[in-house]
């Protein structure tokens, strides 16, 4: 299956990656309109420290731990990514304290949101890698 | 503080409309001209810092930024120019010489752009490309003057070495030191997917890229950087460098800020030590002089590679190539005045040497004169910007076209010609880690290759409306030419007709 995967080695750490993952989840069709004024929270997340940064996010594990510890039944694999339905998810936080990357986190309602390689919304394919400037992005089967 | 004379030659123009502050802008740029003010909650530009590389421009997501030249303006003055009397100033504060890099900017004649190609109609049939064979291929070096056979009759191989070009387009020196690693795996790349080459500049040869070396033209210059035997072995051909189009007569200097421990190592100089190439090659002050060095040269590598000579396009070319020629060298490079540069003095850049057109052209027309042109191959470079130059250059004589500019280009080069302040926002001209992973060489070398790829369609393109299908039908085949507004000396040396003639 294809994954998104990260290359520390040429990440430069600009976020941008993190703005289009925002947008691409907005819902909206411009990203001005989508993130003009508005505290982003991506579900891609770059950790930084000193000259190194990489992103973060979802790694669509085989045997996902998250899946596995949710108590709603909220989180499943679907065409083997992760996904999950916020109507169902409870906000219990299990799944946040079960992923050993980090990459779950609340959403301002509440609920947990997680990468979900833009299957959901209308661009299909993860926008994070389309907008990667250097490659340290990629979208392919390993 | 000091009355700072100058006034910012940019303004960053930013549309806060758009502008969604995730600062991508502010993280970019090495020359920290962007910043977010938290007071204001928005982010503020210093234009002052600004050298117009459109770093932040290109990876602005939402295009919220632009950078125009500033309309500030002295009172006008068609002999004092704005620029003139900056540079006054500049000199005047720092007492030292004017820097500058990339190629000449000044508004000299472009030959290129005066010459127009040929096309076939009725009497003579256009060829198509894209249905018959066409042959971009072409071979560098010295070539028999007569076949010679055994007694039985056989054939004897006379032949030099030769490279082997799959298209008619070289990538010319450039050291590692004034580009960065990445630059060069780019290159390296690039050449060997091509088929053809890249040129180490006088840097030495990092390990890292021996690999490569059947794509790579290995330089000797007066600095002698790198040079050792395994390295003169790595290469497929040597290039003496006697000169730079940018700067012809003066030598180079990599600051030592720049020589870290790897480019230490591929020099062979100690870290932190400038490195300075002189003016001349000391061991070289006559064409017999060069001509031990040619030889000693094919000496240390057993005749097996060609061996270019390098020079600038200067006033009396036709007669150093003459002499180049005779020295036993395979190849000719020459490169014109508008050749580009890590960094040079201002005034050598641009007013030292002449256009590369009138310099092939004259070159290529002594050579024949004297009957010693299949001797050697013609290189030129010194900004061939597109397939058209390329086109003009083999007709007009050249056997291939050596190009830089537009390689650094196609890897994100904006010509901001501050490659001397070594915080190159493209990570090209740079040593700095941080900025020098900003080149990923995977996408690197797909833009090179693609840029070289779509210069030989365009050729092939251009030879089969001529009704040629190769480039040895099409070298020096001046009658395709046509001069447009040149005077009758410029077509004479050029050796063009006027178009309508």
């Amino acid at each position: 299956m294809k994954r998104v995967y990260v290359n520390e080695k040429w990440c430069l750490g600009c976020h941008l990656c993190e703005y289009y993952c925002a947008f691409a989840n907005s819902g909206k069709s411009d990203m001005v309109k989508a993130l003009k004024d508005h505290k982003i929270a991506p579900r891609i997340k770059i950790e930084e420290r000193d000259t190194i940064s990489f992103a973060v996010s979802c790694r669509h594990c085989e045997e996902p731990l998250c899946v596995k510890g949710c108590i709603s039944g909220a989180l499943r694999i679907w065409q083997g990514a992760v996904h999950i339905n916020s109507d169902q998810c409870v906000g219990c936080g299990t799944c946040i304290l079960c992923c050993p990357y980090g990459a779950l986190s609340r959403t301002e309602q509440g609920a947990v949101q997680k990468c979900e390689l833009c299957q959901k919304n209308e661009f299909g394919q993860p926008l994070c890698v389309q907008g990667c400037p250097n490659k340290a992005i990629v979208y392919e089967e390993r | 503080m000091a009355i700072d004379f100058l006034y910012p030659q940019y303004e960053v123009v930013r549309n806060l409309d758009r502008c969604i502050t995730c600062r991508a802008c502010e993280r970019q740029c090495a020359n920290e001209a962007h910043r977010y003010d938290a007071d204001f909650g928005c982010m503020v530009s210093d234009e002052s810092r600004c050298v117009n590389c459109h770093r932040c421009v290109s990876l602005c997501p939402t295009r919220a930024l632009k950078i125009v030249k500033t309309d500030h303006t002295f009172k006008e003055n068609a002999n004092w120019t704005g620029k003139a009397i900056s540079e006054v100033y500049r000199q005047a504060g720092s007492g030292g010489v004017l820097l500058s890099s990339m190629g000449n900017p000044e508004p000299l004649p472009i030959y290129w752009d005066k010459i127009l190609i040929n096309a076939s109609q009725v009497t003579n049939p256009p060829i198509d490309p894209l249905r018959e064979p066409m042959e971009t291929r072409t071979f560098l070096g010295k070539k028999p003057g007569r076949i010679a056979r055994d007694a039985e009759g056989n054939l004897i191989n006379n032949l030099s070495p030769q490279l082997q070009l799959n298209v008619p387009i070289l990538f010319s020196a450039m050291s590692y030191g004034s580009i960065s690693y990445n630059a060069h795996a780019s290159l390296a790349r690039a050449a060997a997917a091509l088929g053809t080459y890249y040129n180490t500049g006088e840097g030495g040869l990092h390990q890292d890229f021996y690999p490569y070396g059947d794509h790579t033209i290995v330089q000797v210059a007066s600095g002698r950087f790198g040079v050792f035997q395994k390295y003169l072995e790595a290469g497929a051909a040597i290039e003496i460098k006697m000169g730079q189009g940018a700067k012809p007569g003066i030598g180079g200097h990599l600051p030592g800020m720049k020589v870290g421990p790897d480019i230490s190592k591929t020099r062979m100089i100690p870290e932190g030590t400038d490195a300075i190439s002189p003016a001349p090659h000391h061991d070289i002050y006559s064409i017999e002089d060069l001509r031990q060095l040619v030889f000693s040269l094919k000496e240390a590598t057993a005749y097996k590679k060609p061996v270019i000579v390098k020079i600038a396009a200067v006033h009396n070319v036709a007669a150093i190539a003459s002499g180049i020629a005779r020295s036993g060298a395979d190849i000719i490079a020459i490169d014109g005045f508008r050749g580009g540069t890590g960094a040079a003095p201002t005034r050598i850049r641009d007013y030292v040497g002449i256009p590369i057109e009138l310099a092939l052209a004259a070159v290529d027309q002594r050579l024949r004169d004297e009957g010693i042109r299949d001797q050697v191959s013609v290189v030129i470079g010194g900004s061939v910007r597109n397939a058209a130059d390329l086109l003009k250059a083999i007709a007009l004589g050249a056997d291939a076209v050596y190009i830089a500019t537009a390689a650094l280009l196609a890897l994100g080069c904006h010509l901001c010609r501050t490659c001397q302040t070594g915080r190159c926002n493209w990570g090209i001209a740079t040593q700095r880690p941080e900025l020098v992973k900003r080149l990923n060489p995977e996408i690197g070398c797909t833009r090179l290759v693609h840029l070289v790829t779509a210069w030989d369609h365009e050729l092939k393109e251009m030879m089969g409306g001529m009704g040629i299908n190769s480039i040895e039908a099409l070298r020096g085949n001046r009658l395709m030419l046509r001069g447009i507004g040149l005077t009758q000396k410029e077509l004479d040396i050029l050796g063009i007709r006027h178009a309508g003639e």
